[in-house]
Order: C-alpha cells, then sequence, then structure tokens
C-alpha cells in the first residue's frame, strides 16, 4: 500500500504547493500507516529539484522523463498518473490544489472510480468513516465530508500542513510510460508567462492594490514593498478589467484564491467578493484612507492613511529590518 | 452545431452563509439565488456563438424545483431550451453521471460549464464529465474561439496564459474575460416564459461522499491600528507578534 503524490513543476522547479502535498503525504501516512510516500514527476525535471521533493517527505520518486509531458496537456498528464498509480499499487493520491491539478484529478477519479475531495485543508480523521475537512462557499465555510469509495484523492489547499524539509534523499526511478497519442490531441501552441516573478497562488506574502491607486502608473510602489518583501503583487477586479494590471493578478471571488501568510492589502475597500479570495491568509494588513472602509473589518493590522503617503515609508521600514 | 451550457443555482456572492439544523443544512433563509458567475460566463459567450455559428444553446441544471427560475433567466438571456434534472446536486460524482448520459443522448459539439461553482468550488464537474464521454475537458479557459472543427483557447495557467487549440466535441469550464456577462432584455423575459423546460429525473444515484455537518470559520479579532506617521511599528509587530516578517 502506498500514497502517490502529484509533483507539479513550472519549466523544471518542482512548485513549492506540490512539496506542501508531498507532506502532507508524509503526515497523512505516518498518521495512519498508509505505507510509502511515492512522488511522480511527469516531464523534464532536474535531480536537484527531485532531491527537495524527498526532503519533503517522499521516500521514492517516480520521474517520467518523457519531453511530451513537460507541457501540462490534462488528458496526458491524466492517462499517465492512472498507469503509476497502478503500477505501485497505491489507494490514495494527493495533488495541490491548482488548475492542472484540479483538471487531473477529476478525470483519475473516474478512471480510478475514487472518491475525490477539494479544498481539502487538514489531514483526514477515520475514527469513524474516513472524514476530511474542506472549505467550501469560497471559504466562508467548511464541511466534514465522509469519502465512501476504496480509493481516495484528496486535492489539498495551501497551508493544509507544514512544508517539512527535513526529510531524507529520495530513490528516484525513471520510467518509460507508453501513453495513448489520442491523449495528445489537445495541442499548447505557445505560453505567455511572467518570468522570475514570484507565482502569486503560491506566495507566502502577497501585496495587492486596488482602484484607491489611481493608476497604473502608479504600481511602482506596490512592486517596490514587494520586491522587498520577496512578495507576489495581486489587485482587484475592477483594476484589472480596466486594463491597470494583467488578469492572472486578480484577486477574489472570480479570481485567483490566495492563502499567504502575509497580504497587504492598498487602496481596495474590502467588498465581499474580494474577501473571498484573501480569508485564508493567516495575517491581514489593510492600508485605506477610508477609516470606514470595510476591509478593516477582516484585518489583523491597519494603517488609515493615503496610500502614496504610508507606501514609501513602509517600503523604507522594511528595507531597515534588514 | 449543438452546445450545452451547463449552470448551477447558487447564493449571491454578497450572501452571509449560515446553517441550520444543527450545521446539516445550508439556511436559505433571506439568500438571494443566481445562476453562478463563472456559468455566468460561460453562458455569455455561448449566446455569442450561438449568434456567430447559428448553432442551437441548451442550458442544464441538476437540481429541485427551485432552480427554475434561474434556468428561465438562462433562457431568457438567449438559450433555446432548458433541461433539469430533478434531484438535490449531491456530489460532484452525482452531478456528472447525469450531464453525461443527457450529453450522450443528445451528442453536443460543445460543452461548456464554469471553471467552478461558488457553493462547492469543485472545478471537479467538468474534468469527471470529459473522461466519462472520453473527451477533452479544458479548464480554466479565458478565451474560446471555433474555427471549423477546430477551437482555440487560452487557459489561465499559474503566472500567466497558455494557448492552446483542440478539435470538437470538447468541455470549457469557462471564467473571465472569455466575454461579457449578460443581462437579460424585455424580449428576452418574455420569450423565456415559454421556451421548453424539459423535466428529467436522475438516471443514477451513486454518489462518492456525502457531507455529515458544516462549520463557520471562527471570528476574526478586531483590526489593531497603527498610526500612519509611525509605520516602523507597523513592521515591528509584523515580525515580532504576528511572526510573518
Ligand atoms: C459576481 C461578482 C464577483 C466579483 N468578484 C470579484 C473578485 O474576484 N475580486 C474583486 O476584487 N472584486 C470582485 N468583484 C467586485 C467587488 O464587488 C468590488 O467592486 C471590487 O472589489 C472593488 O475594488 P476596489 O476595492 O479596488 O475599488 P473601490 O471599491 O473603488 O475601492 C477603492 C478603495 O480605495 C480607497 N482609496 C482611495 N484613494 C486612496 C488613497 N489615496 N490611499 C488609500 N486608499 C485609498 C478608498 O477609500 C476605497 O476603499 C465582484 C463583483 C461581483 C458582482
Ligand atoms: N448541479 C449542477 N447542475 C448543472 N451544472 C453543474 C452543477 N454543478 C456543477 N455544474 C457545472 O460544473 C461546473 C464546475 O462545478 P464544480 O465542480 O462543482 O466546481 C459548474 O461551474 C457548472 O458549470
Amino acid at each position: 500500500m502506498s500514497v502517490l503524490v502529484y509533483i507539479e513543476h513550472a519549466d523544471g522547479s518542482v512548485k513549492k504547493n506540490s512539496l506542501e502535498a508531498v507532506s502532507y503525504a508524509k503526515a497523512l501516512s505516518d498518521k495512519q500507516g498508509e505505507g510509502e510516500v511515492i512522488a511522480v514527476a511527469l516531464g523534464s525535471v532536474a535531480q536537484e529539484e527531485l532531491v527537495k521533493v524527498g526532503h519533503a517527505g517522499a521516500s521514492k520518486v517516480v520521474h517520467v522523463n518523457d519531453e511530451k509531458l513537460n507541457a501540462g496537456i490534462i488528458q496526458a498528464h491524466s492517462e499517465a498518473l492512472a498507469q503509476v498509480y497502478g503500477k505501485v499499487g497505491a489507494k490514495t493520491l494527493i495533488l495541490a490544489k491548482s488548475s492542472l491539478g484540479d483538471a487531473v484529478a477529476a478525470r483519475l477519479a473516474v478512471k480510478l472510480n475514487a472518491g475525490l475531495v477539494s479544498n481539502v485543508v487538514e489531514l483526514p480523521v477515520t475514527a469513524s468513516g474516513y472524514k476530511v475537512k474542506r472549505s467550501i462557499y469560497t471559504g466562508k465555510a467548511f464541511a466534514e465530508t465522509i469519502v465512501n469509495k476504496e480509493h481516495k484523492i484528496l486535492a489539498v489547499k495551501k497551508n493544509a500542513v507544514d512544508l517539512k524539509t527535513d526529510g531524507s534523499d529520495a530513490a528516484v526511478e525513471t520510467v518509460t510510460l507508453d501513453i495513448h497519442a489520442e491523449n495528445f490531441a489537445t495541442k499548447i501552441t505557445s505560453t505567455d508567462k511572467a518570468k522570475g516573478d514570484v507565482l502569486l497562488p503560491e506566495a507566502d506574502i502577497v501585496v495587492s492594490g486596488g482602484r484607491g491607486m489611481k493608476g497604473p502608473e502608479n504600481w511602482g510602489m506596490i512592486e517596490d514593498l514587494a520586491k522587498e518583501l520577496g512578495a507576489a503583487t495581486g489587485c482587484s477586479k475592477p483594476v484589472s478589467d480596466i486594463g491597470w494590471r494583467p488578469h492572472h493578478e486578480h484577486v477574489g471571488q472570480t479570481g485567483v484564491k490566495v492563502a499567504p501568510s502575509l497580504y497587504i492589502a492598498v487602496g481596495i475597500s474590502g467588498a465581499i467578493q474580494h474577501l473571498a479570495g484573501v480569508n485564508s491568509s493567516k495575517c491581514i494588513v489593510v492600508i485605506n484612507k477610508d477609516a470606514d472602509a470595510p476591509f478593516f473589518k477582516a484585518a489583523d493590522y491597519g494603517i488609515v492613511g493615503d496610500a502614496f503617503e504610508v507606501l514609501p515609508k513602509l517600503t523604507e521600514a522594511v528595507k531597515a529590518l534588514k | 452545431m449543438k452546445i450545452l451550457v451547463c449552470i448551477t443555482h447558487v447564493p449571491d456572492t454578497t450572501s452571509k452563509i449560515q446553517f441550520t439544523e444543527n450545521n446539516t443544512k445550508f439556511d436559505k433563509n433571506g439568500v438571494q439565488f443566481i445562476i453562478g458567475p463563472y456559468d455566468d460566463y460561460a453562458l455569455a459567450r455561448a449566446v455569442e456563438l450561438k449568434e456567430q455559428l447559428g448553432a442551437s444553446l441548451t442550458v442544464l441544471n441538476v437540481g429541485e424545483a427551485e432552480t427554475e427560475p434561474t434556468l428561465r433567466k438562462a433562457l431568457a438571456i438567449g438559450a433555446d431550451d432548458a433541461i433539469r434534472i430533478n434531484a438535490f446536486p449531491k456530489d460532484s460524482l452525482f452531478v456528472a453521471n447525469q450531464i453525461a448520459a443527457i450529453a450522450k443522448q443528445n451528442n453536443y459539439d460543445l460543452i461548456m460549464m464554469g471553471r467552478e461553482s461558488i457553493d462547492f468550488n469543485g472545478g471537479m464537474v467538468h474534468g469527471m464529465v470529459g473522461e466519462m464521454l472520453g473527451i477533452p475537458s479544458i479548464s480554466p479557459v479565458m478565451k474560446l474561439e471555433i474555427d471549423g472543427d477546430t477551437v482555440k483557447m487560452a487557459r489561465e495557467i499559474e503566472g500567466g496564459k497558455e494557448y492552446l487549440e483542440a478539435k470538437l466535441p470538447l468541455i470549457a469550464g469557462c471564467q473571465e474575460p472569455i466575454a461579457e456577462w449578460k443581462i437579460p432584455n424585455m424580449r428576452g423575459i418574455m420569450s423565456a416564459r415559454t421556451k421548453p423546460l424539459q423535466v428529467l429525473e436522475p438516471v443514477s444515484d451513486e454518489t462518492a461522499t456525502n457531507v455529515t455537518t458544516y462549520q463557520l470559520p471562527p471570528a476574526k479579532g478586531a483590526v489593531k491600528l497603527i498610526d500612519k506617521d509611525n509605520v516602523a511599528e507597523l513592521v515591528k509587530l509584523l515580525k515580532n507578534e504576528a511572526k510573518v516578517l
């Protein structure tokens, strides 16, 4: 018996959320005696990246080193995973909640006749049935969910467990799979991606700006603070709708859901749809010139003041800390 | 060309979420229900495609009788006919089985859904139906054009987007900015009253999960305000008290 973990990578670097999923699997296995934690990496991934997977808690990595799998083609990844799942005799599949992870998990649930739970926030409890806590209503509530299938797939939210880094090196087994050509029928023609920036869904700190920033020309201040903190930048929906910022930075109910340790919101009113995307943050700081802005009710710390005065001072104060 | 759009009937995004009966049931009291915002994007794009290609457009919901006003609204926005599978949507597998059964009977060329529902947020149903039908499922799709039997799409990925091409039939889980939400006009509302709305019984009772209880997150403590002329104090608190720096 074993627990399989799906590893996502971006251009060969393993995603932090996937490492968290490995640590989740390890905690699950330790708690419930589910056997070995085996990670699967599809496509070209550097050896030193696979080492991190071991340190996060996997005892073995199955590396399907096939260039055709570098792109996240949903059906091809689903088939590859199903084959490895069968080969290693797993009973549980763990993956990080992400756009590719969701798509692959759903197809696998049908392929493996498994019970799938998404947005998992804690380890399962098995005293009476296999019970998993998941977040619903876009973070506004939780549901205790019983899974009634023998095989289980859990799509885990960020921060469900702490990332482990003290595991031992994992044995890497490189395998070749025979994947049906028809599963590559979807063609990725090009990608358009910000290079070198901290990815918003994985970021530990996020600095977000709203309509109170007045215009795209003022985003330098947000970026300066983000750079000083090693943070990703985000924005409210109207800001991406008007085109001040790219769409993938839009945080909220209809945008990216973030779960950083620290979320700093500048010139954002705190509409309920925006809060839905940030309510899993550990600590929220709000900077707004209106003391009655609803965001202050959801914040841990706040400064009532003009963003254009406060931001440069904050960046300086963070610099001074170092 | 036949298009199917699957819509959810969900609490308005401003709703306060509460539960009753010992936290085992969603409290509908005072809650306004809407078409899921992502489903609304899918529907808006489907209406544009219908006009552009002369396609037929069916909307589908798995839900009890109370969801009919939501289906009528979709008809008012521009769908030709509606199907309601008369059952409480117990879980994603249950819903996917119903949608797949309808899709097998009707051979739709394009099935559009939302990237996720905003009640259960699974983002799962499109992938499950895709696997059940053996066709591609792409999500989250932010742009979709049809050129003969080829579908050209942009899909959001972490930190950017990816452009892809696939052949019909396929399933797309949609999000903005695929199209602008459409508001029904008077003519749409009038004609929606007489458009066909078929009610069918579920084909399978299978589920993979069931919810025992619901919980609300713990209440948030009061905000700690820091003077705007003492920004360094905030940094100190973040480091020493919140321990997030
Ligand atoms: C179905 C639906 C889904 C939605 N989904 C989302 C979503 O996912 N994400 C999202 O963000 N929104 C979403 N919205 C929109 C949401 O309702 C709000 O309209 C939006 O969040 C407001 O953005 P904002 O706070 O940037 O702008 P505003 O509401 O205009 O607020 C600007 C704020 O900046 C402050 N300000 C102005 N000048 C300064 C200054 N110099 N210094 C400091 N503060 C200043 C003001 O006091 C104000 O509080 C959705 C709406 C609907 C109906
Ligand atoms: N009860 C339902 N009836 C019709 N379509 C649904 C239903 N539930 C989910 N869907 C569709 O599947 C998408 C993804 O839902 P989910 O997997 O629940 O996040 C939704 O945006 C809808 O398009």
